[in-house]
């Protein structure tokens, strides 16, 4: 049953013991047999539903499961992937262990810790075993193997980067006087108070937004990469509030309340209530422009320091009903055809996670040719790459945040 | 068939009290248990205090109670009066028939709906501000914090424009049953003003047969969640949308939390209800004292003019919310302060269309479904009622009445856990026509059933005399003439129907969507021209719903002048 890739055997051992034997995966070994299997299996994928574009390519995906294997591929359209994961829980509280009505998951970060410590995931590890898997670029994307600090042991599928980056329109502000860190930022919202705010915890855009002036302001980045330790927690997110007592005031509303998410803030950039906004994915701006949604003007930049980055993933739950339908389409969605089609602005403009030397001759030549939009920054401008903190300290972040700001005093 | 016509009314009665008050029965126990510590797939095994103490110590819970008080009282409050003075002032003139035609569409405006159009208009950016931009010489939005003000008064404006239409309708039906000219001629020969008549001699009375309305009102509005999302404040926000926060939040120990956050909810409900009877009694003692020392309040135009002034405001805002949303829906770049977009396209409506097939059909079916069985089951109970001779007491209303006051996520949650422990996956379209259809009978019923009373039973009494039976009357009799209420009966459990998120969520897991589901979901993504295109589509069906309901009793009375309103 176990699979057989070296460096994996230690944590699997450890996986699969804790996990009742009926919840074993399908065989992955044997691949002619798991398509056979999958033919005719509705795959229920649970993803965020909020964006259109979105949505429209996971039609795509799904037209494509359906000619190429016989497998549907249903898109369950989240708010938040927590209730995707709610779902599962409950089922387990139901006692109901197989046939669960999550098949695929969209998944990283905290939700990921949080099913990997409840066992709500189909084990042993099988990503590392999907045959597309040689054309991921683990080597220069650690965020591949470790989601947020926590080591993804194959129980996740990467699919698409993240790179956190900054938007402006060009026609209102002036380049030079963007800023280039953290601190300047700040300057620059004193300079120009109402025009600067982040969403508000946890929507994961304004959680980030923490975690990367944290990243620059605490006092020893190390800490950041372990498990928060309670004694000196307080110490050591007292320049992050300090910096959020200073920004506050003169954010976008005084503080008084916050953008919902990011597309809000893309409405607000158009409307010109707020001048620097920011995004999860380098070509949002372009995606943006091209929907009618911001003037031809807008621009992206960066922090020279390194901003925020991330990977985010596909998963199954333990008791998912289309296991074999759900292990297809996760290895569909590293094919370097649905990546191509998935960094293109025209439908997605998400980073790969594929690397280009792994690639056939016809692929890399594809993505080399792929238009990223005038807004897009290229990726050799996207600066160096921060990586995320131990899952702990988004949620104390978050719960510190709201004590602070969210109580009504 | 004699024995038959008995048995079935008097087993629809009891189906009825079943489908109302076992859900919530199961549904709140399902929500008790975790509340007290007891879960065991999350390692709850005993039963414990512990989710409350935690709910305690969570930072801003009583701001977000409070707020959800007080903000549900308010609203509640606010909408009464007007509907109060404005039906005072009109009941009985052609102008109250008039705005009952404008504010009866306003009920099928679903609130999500609606709150989007209004936000869309008020806000700093929205388009009352893009109408004096120009005049004032502001090129970009104002820094006002608005929606989303801590004080929750766009929330409540947001919350009198749809409850204000309601309680008017629920009014209108009550007034068939008072004697309104000849209480209008009695007081103005004592000399009493429009108003102060209206309320001395009829109002008591009135009040009495809508206050469950009222109460309902109450419970929807301190434990509302869409319209707390779009409207009111975020920092932190009503109850009701930190308990969607907890159910939703990835560290699972927080599904305790926001268990014993459904039970404070409850609470709150509870609270607002009782301050209510505490305002109904200040009220009837202050109406009392004016009565009993004969204030006559002969000086109030003013105030009906302002009513009417006010209730026109309200017809307005919902209408223009839905322009701007058409408008977003088909809106290109549209920047500030820009008062219609650069250019128009359908790229909205396009990329949207293919995608709503199947949530249109599961919103068709559950609705029809539902309503249907509703309105059986409300008919057969009516006519039990004619039988026995006995009008429903105040107990039955009050079953009636309990879908609606007590906060649906205080029970859906525990529901959803039933269902999946009934194993029940493939009946997950009946389940969800039967969860819809304890929202969608109350209000049926309550829609036909003054109607059903008021029918003069002499028809009846003389074809029974011809030798007719109790079947045949009701089929060849009843039913023709009561043809008009009962499709708006069901237009109106339609439009309850599809307008129903919470339980459509829990119950369809995402599996069976309907177009209610599928906005909120794309809502998330705050994009407007999305919302747009969702909540228009949102709003059609139930305006379908209720614009047949008019049509085909014109159809089929047509050469029946009599039968034509």
């Amino acid at each position: 049953m176990r699979l057989m890739t070296g460096i994996f055997a230690a944590a699997l051992m450890a996986a699969t013991s804790i996990v009742p034997a009926k919840a074993a995966g399908p065989e992955l070994a044997d691949w002619a047999a798991l398509e056979k299997a999958a033919s005719g299996q509705t795959v229920y994928f649970n993803a965020w539903g909020g964006s259109e574009n979105i949505n429209a390519y996971l039609e795509w995906v799904g037209a494509e499961m359906q000619s190429r294997y016989g497998v549907t591929v249903v898109q369950v359209k989240l708010e938040d992937t927590a209730s995707a994961v709610a779902k599962v829980i409950a089922e387990k509280a139901a006692g109901k262990n197989e046939g669960g009505s999550v098949d695929l998951i969209w998944i990283n970060g905290e939700n990921f810790v949080s099913m990997k410590q409840q066992d709500l995931l189909l084990t042993p590890g099988w990503a590392t075993a999907l045959p597309n898997w040689r054309y991921v670029d683990i080597e220069n994307q650690p965020t591949i193997l470790t989601d947020f600090t926590e080591p993804t042991e194959g129980l996740e599928s990467p699919w698409g980067g993240a790179k956190m980056v900054f938007f402006y329109d060009s026609a209102r502000t002036e380049a030079s006087s963007l800023p280039d860190n953290a601190k300047q930022l700040l300057d620059w919202a004193k300079n120009n108070p109402g025009r600067f705010s982040y969403p508000a915890p946890p929507d994961f855009i304004g959680s980030s937004f923490l975690k990367q002036v944290l990243s620059e302001v605490i006092a020893d980045p190390a800490k950041l990469a372990k498990p928060v330790v309670e004694e000196s927690f307080e110490q050591d997110v007292e320049p992050l509030f300090a910096y959020l007592d200073q920004l506050h005031p003169v954010a976008w509303r005084s503080g008084k309340t916050f953008p919902q998410n990011y597309p809000d803030m893309k409405q607000k950039l158009a409307d010109g209530e707020l001048d620097i906004i920011f995004a999860f994915n380098p070509s949002e701006a372009s995606a943006g422009i091209k929907a009618g949604e911001l003037p031809e003007t807008v621009r992206s930049f960066t922090f020279s320091g390194g901003t925020l980055g991330n990977t985010h993933f596909v998963a199954i739950p333990y008791n998912a009903n289309a296991k074999e339908g759900a292990l297809l389409t996760a290895n569909f969605l590293i094919s370097p055809e649905a990546q191509l089609r998935k960094q293109d602005p025209a439908y997605w403009g998400d980073p790969t996670v594929l690397a280009m030397p792994k690639l056939s001759e016809a692929d890399r030549a594809a993505f080399a040719a792929l238009d990223l939009g005038a807004a897009t920054l290229s990726p050799d401008k996207l600066g160096p790459v921060i990586a995320e903190p131990h899952a702990s300290w988004m949620e104390r972040i978050e719960v510190e945040w709201r004590r602070r700001y969210a109580s009504g005093n | 068939m004699a024995g038959l016509t008995a048995r079935l009314p008097r087993s629809a009665v009891a189906l009825t009290l079943g489908l109302l008050v076992l859900p919530i029965t199961f549904g709140l126990l399902g929500t008790l248990l975790p509340a007290f510590g007891y879960l065991p797939a999350l390692g709850g095994d005993d039963l414990s205090l512990q989710p409350f103490r935690d709910l305690a110590a969570t930072p801003g819970v009583a701001t977000a109670a409070v707020l959800s008080v007080a903000t549900g009282l308010a609203a509640t409050f606010i909408s009464l009066g007007i509907t109060l003075v404005f039906v005072a002032s009109y009941a009985g003139t052609p102008t109250l028939s008039r705005l009952q035609h404008l504010l009866s569409p306003l009920l099928a405006v679903p609130h999500a709906a609606a709150a989007f159009g209004f936000a869309f208009l008020i806000a700093p950016s929205g388009f009352l501000i893009r109408l004096v931009a120009p005049l004032l010489g502001i090129d970009r939005p104002p820094d006002i914090l608005i929606p989303h003000d801590p004080m929750g008064l766009t929330m409540i404006a947001g919350l009198v424009i749809k409850e204000t239409p309601f309680l008017f309708l629920v009014t209108l039906a009550a007034l068939l049953q008072v004697e309104l000219p000849a209480a209008r001629r009695l007081a103005a020969s004592f000399g009493y003003g429009r108003i102060a008549g209206f309320v001395y001699l009829l109002w008591p009375a009135l009040y009495r047969q809508i206050r469950f309305a009222v109460y309902a009102v109450i419970a929807y509005s301190s434990s509302v969640v869409d319209v707390a999302l779009i409207l009111g404040p975020d920092l932190p926000g009503t109850l009701g949308t930190r308990l969607v926060q907890w159910m939703n939040d990835p560290d699972l120990s927080a599904r305790f939390l926001a268990s014993a956050g459904a039970v404070l909810q409850l609470g709150v409900t509870v609270v607002a209800l009782l301050s209510w009877f505490a305002v109904e009694r200040l009220a009837s003692l202050l109406l009392r004292l004016a009565r009993e020392k004969g204030w006559r309040f002969l000086r109030d135009q003013f105030l009906r003019r302002a009513s009417i002034l006010i209730v026109g405001l309200i017809g307005g805002a919902v209408f223009a919310g839905l322009a701007i949303l058409a408008l977003w829906s088909l809106a290109g770049l549209w920047q500030f302060p820009d008062l219609l977009p650069q250019n128009f396209t359908f790229r909205s409506w396009m990329s949207a269309l293919p995608r709503i097939a199947d949530p249109l059909v599961t919103t068709l079916v559950t609705g029809l479904a539902s309503t249907l069985m509703a309105i059986l089951l409300t008919i057969g109970c009516l006519e039990r009622e004619l039988q026995t001779g006995r009008s429903v007491g105040d107990k039955a209303l009050l079953m009636l009445y309990l879908p609606l006051i007590v906060p649906q996520i205080t029970f859906v949650f525990g529901l959803q856990l039933l269902f999946i422990y009934s194993g029940g996956g493939e009946y997950r379209l009946i389940a969800l026509v039967l969860v819809h259809l304890v929202f969608v009978l109350p209000y049926v019923f309550l829609s036909l059933a003054d109607h059903w009373r008021a029918l003069d039973r002499r028809y009846e009494i003389i074809a029974t005399a011809l030798g007719r039976s109790r079947i045949s009357v009701l089929l060849s009799i009843r039913l023709p003439m009561l043809i008009r209420p009962i499709l708006t009966a069901l237009a109106v459990g339609f439009a309850v129907s599809v307008g129903q998120y919470l339980p459509t969520l829990l119950i369809g897991e995402g599996r069976l969507s309907t177009i209610t589901t599928e906005a909120v979901a794309l809502a998330s993504g705050n994009n407007r021209r999305v919302i747009g295109v969702y909540a228009l589509l949102q709003t059609i069906l139930p305006f379908l719903a209720f614009a047949l309901a008019a049509l085909i009793p014109a159809a089929l009375h047509r050469n029946r002048r009599d039968m034509r309103v």
